[in-house]
C-alpha cells in the first residue's frame, strides 16, 4: 500500500480548485499553472521510475482491503500513460495563452484543464469497474466545459452532439455495470477477473463483454460509433481540440485494452475476431473520412480514427508481440496527435483561414512550422526511423505471426493513405509560390506557439530513435498483460 | 418483484430512446433523463429487491439487502443530474444564439 498512487491525481485535482479562485488574475493564473504542470509531470516521471524499478504500486483507500474498498492501481501500463498525459498536459499550457482569448483564459480554462488531466489520470489509474466510470464523467465533465469555452455558434451546436453521445454511453456503461453485477456479484477488477473464470454459464459473459466494448468503443471512436467524433474535435480552440485528440479517445482503448486482456478473454475466438473486423474498417473509413475534406482541421480530426484503428487491431489479434504494438503505438499517438493539433491550430493561425484551398507558400513566411508539419506527418504515417514505424512494426509482426493476412494488408493501405493525406496539407499549404504574407504581424506569436510543439515531436523522434531504449518496458507490460493472474496476485495478495 | 422492475425499467429505457430520436432538443433531454432513471432502476433490480431488509451484515442479521447497488445508484444519479443541467443551459443557449432548437437545422457543414 502507498499513497504515491494516487498522486498524479491529487496533484492537478487541488490546482484545478485552487485556480478556479483566482481565475480573473491571470498572469498568476498562467504562471501558477505552468509550474504546477511542470512539478506534476517530475512528480509523476518519479512515480514512475519508482513502479519500473519496484513493481506495482497500490493504494486501497480509506484502508479497506482490495475487493470491498475502491482501490488505485499503478501498474507499468497505467503509469506510463500517466506519464505520457502529462507531457501532453505540460506542452499544452504552455501553449495555450498564445492561442485562447483573454476571455477564455479568464474564465476557467485552466480549471478544466488541470480537471481533465486529474480526470484522465484517474481513469488510467483505477481498479474498481465502477470508479472508472465515475473518473470517466469526471474527465466528461472538464470537457463538455472545455468544448463550450468561447461560446461560439458552432461551438455550441456541436457541443450539444458531444454531450448527447457521451451522456449516452455513460447510461449504458452504468447498465452494463449493473449486468456484470448481477453476474459476477462485484465491481473490483481483479476479483472480476477471478470470478469470470469460474462463471459456469459464458454465454452471458461474453454478451456483457461486447457491450462494455460497444460502450469504450463510442468512447475510442471505433467503427460504426466514430460519427460523434470529427466536428466536435474541430470547433474548440486549438489547445482544446489538442487535449482531446491526444488523450480522450485513448482513454477509450485503454479502456478495451484493460478489460479484455484481464476481465474477458474467455471467448477470445468471438470477440477478438470481432475487434480485428471492426479494426480494419475503422482504419478504412477514417482515411476516407480524412481524404475527403479540405478542412485541414477536420483532416487531422479524422485522423484520429485510423489510430484507433491500429491500436484495436493489436488488441484483436492477441498476441504479446501485438499487445506490446499496440501499446507503443498508443504513446506514440498520444504525443503526436497532440502535437498535430497544436500544429494545425498554429497553421489556421497564421493562414487565416481553414480551407486548404485558399492557403499556399506558407513555407516561405514560417518555415520552422512547415518543417515540424512534414516531420509529424512523417511520424504519423510511420515512416522509420520516427515513432509510428515501431509502433507499426510491431502491430503488422504480431499480424503476420497470426495469420492475419487480411488486417495487415489493410493497415499498409490505410498507412499509405495517412501519408497522402498529411502530404496533401503540406503541399497544398506551406508550399508553392511565394504570396504575400496574410497576417505579418503574427509571426511573432506563431514562433512562440512553436516551441511546445517542437518538445511534443522531440519526444515523439526519442521514442522512435531510441526504440532500443524503451522497448524493453514496453515488452515486459505486454508480457504482464497476457498474464493476468499477476495483476490479480498484486491486487489481491492471495 | 424484479420481474415487474426489468419490464419498468424497459419501458423507461424505449420511451427514452423514443424521445432521443425526436428533433426538438427538449424532448432529447427528456429522453436522457428517462434513459438514466430507466438505469439506475435497474440497478437497484440488479441487486436483488427485498422488502423491509436492512443493507448491513452485522451478527445477528442474516437476511440482508445488498448495500452497494444503493451506493452506485446515488453517485450515478448525483452525476446524471449535474449533466442534464449542464445540458439544459447548453441547449437553451444554443438555440438562443443558432435561433433554432430543431436538431435537422443545427447540422452544421465544412467551412465555418
Amino acid at each position: 500500500m502507498s499513497n504515491l498512487a494516487a498522486l498524479p491525481i491529487i496533484l492537478p485535482l487541488l490546482a484545478g480548485i485552487v485556480v478556479a479562485f483566482i481565475h480573473k488574475k491571470t498572469k498568476i493564473v498562467r504562471i501558477l499553472s505552468q509550474v504546477i504542470s511542470v512539478v506534476n509531470l517530475i512528480a509523476v516521471a518519479w512515480v514512475f521510475l519508482q513502479v519500473q524499478q519496484n513493481g506495482s504500486i497500490i493504494l486501497e483507500t480509506g484502508g479497506w482491503a482490495a475487493p470491498y474498498g475502491i482501490i488505485l492501481v499503478g501498474d507499468l501500463l497505467s503509469m506510463t500513460l500517466v506519464l505520457t498525459t502529462n507531457i501532453i498536459a505540460v506542452a499544452c499550457v504552455f501553449f495555450a495563452p498564445q492561442s485562447l482569448s483573454k476571455h477564455q483564459e479568464e474564465y476557467y480554462f485552466y480549471s478544466f484543464f488541470f480537471l481533465l488531466v486529474a480526470g484522465v489520470s484517474g481513469a488510467f489509474l483505477t481498479g474498481d469497474l465502477f470508479n472508472l466510470f465515475v473518473f470517466f464523467e469526471v474527465l466528461l465533465m472538464a470537457s463538455y466545459g472545455l468544448i463550450v469555452l468561447g461560446n461560439g455558434k458552432v461551438q455550441l451546436r456541436e457541443s450539444i452532439k458531444y454531450v448527447l453521445i457521451n451522456l449516452f454511453s455513460s447510461m449504458l456503461f452504468v447498465t452494463t455495470i449493473a449486468f456484470l453485477y448481477s453476474v459476477v456479484g462485484t465491481v473490483n477488477m481483479a476479483q472480476i477477473a477471478v470470478r469470470v473464470q469460474e462463471v459456469e454459464q459464458q454465454g452471458i459473459l461474453t454478451t456483457i463483454g461486447i457491450l462494455f466494448f460497444f460502450v469504450f468503443a463510442t468512447k475510442a471512436a471505433v467503427f460504426p460509433l466514430y460519427y460523434w467524433l470529427p466536428r466536435p474535435y474541430i470547433s474548440p480552440n486549438p489547445v482544446v481540440s489538442a487535449l482531446f485528440g491526444a488523450l480522450l479517445t485513448k482513454v477509450g482503448i485503454y479502456s478495451i485494452l484493460r478489460t479484455f486482456t484481464l476481465m474477458f478473454n474467455q471467448d477470445v475466438q468471438l470477440t477478438h475476431t470481432l475487434f480485428i473486423y471492426l479494426a480494419a474498417l475503422t482504419m478504412l473509413f477514417g482515411v476516407i473520412g480524412a481524404l475527403s475534406t479540405h478542412n485541414v482541421k477536420l483532416i487531422i480530426a479524422y485522423n484520429i480514427i485510423p489510430a484507433v484503428g491500429f491500436m484495436l487491431m493489436g488488441i484483436g489479434i492477441f498476441s504479446e508481440v501485438s499487445i506490446s504494438g499496440t501499446i507503443y503505438y498508443l504513446v506514440h499517438d498520444m504525443i503526436i496527435k497532440g502535437a498535430l493539433f497544436l500544429l494545425v491550430g498554429a497553421l489556421v493561425y497564421v493562414a487565416g483561414t481553414s480551407d486548404l484551398r485558399k492557403m499556399g507558400g506558407l513555407i516561405h513566411h514560417h518555415p520552422v512550422l512547415g518543417w515540424m508539419f512534414f516531420m509529424a506527418s512523417l511520424v504519423l504515417a510511420g515512416i522509420p526511423p520516427f515513432s509510428g514505424f515501431i509502433g507499426k512494426l510491431l502491430l503488422l509482426r504480431g499480424g503476420l505471426a497470426q495469420d492475419e493476412l487480411m488486417i495487415v494488408i489493410v493497415a499498409l493501405i490505410s498507412s499509405l493513405l495517412i501519408l497522402f493525406s498529411m502530404i496533401r496539407i503540406f503541399i497544398r499549404g506551406f508550399w508553392g509560390e511565394k504570396t504575400e504574407n496574410p497576417y505579418p504581424e503574427r509571426k511573432r506569436k506563431a514562433a512562440k506557439m512553436a516551441w511546445p510543439v517542437a518538445i511534443l515531436l522531440s519526444f515523439s523522434v526519442l521514442l522512435g530513435v531510441g526504440a532500443e531504449w524503451f522497448y524493453p518496458t514496453i515488452q515486459s507490460i505486454a508480457e504482464y498483460l497476457m498474464d493476468p493472474q499477476i495483476y490479480i496476485d498484486s491486487v489481491l495478495k492471495e | 418483484m424484479e420481474f415487474i422492475m426489468a419490464i419498468l425499467a424497459g419501458i423507461l429505457f424505449t420511451t427514452g430512446i423514443y424521445n432521443l430520436l425526436q428533433k426538438q432538443l427538449l424532448r432529447i433531454i427528456i429522453g436522457t433523463g428517462l434513459i438514466s432513471h430507466g438505469a439506475h432502476l435497474f440497478i437497484l433490480t440488479m441487486g436483488e429487491l427485498k422488502t423491509g431488509k436492512p443493507p448491513i451484515l452485522t451478527e445477528g442479521v442474516e437476511n440482508y439487502t445488498d448495500p452497494l447497488p444503493q451506493a452506485l445508484i446515488l453517485t450515478s444519479i448525483v452525476i446524471s443530474f449535474g449533466v442534464t443541467s449542464l445540458l439544459l443551459v447548453l441547449a437553451y443557449r444554443a438555440s438562443q444564439v443558432n435561433g433554432t432548437d430543431n436538431m435537422e437545422q443545427l447540422r452544421g457543414n465544412d467551412y465555418e
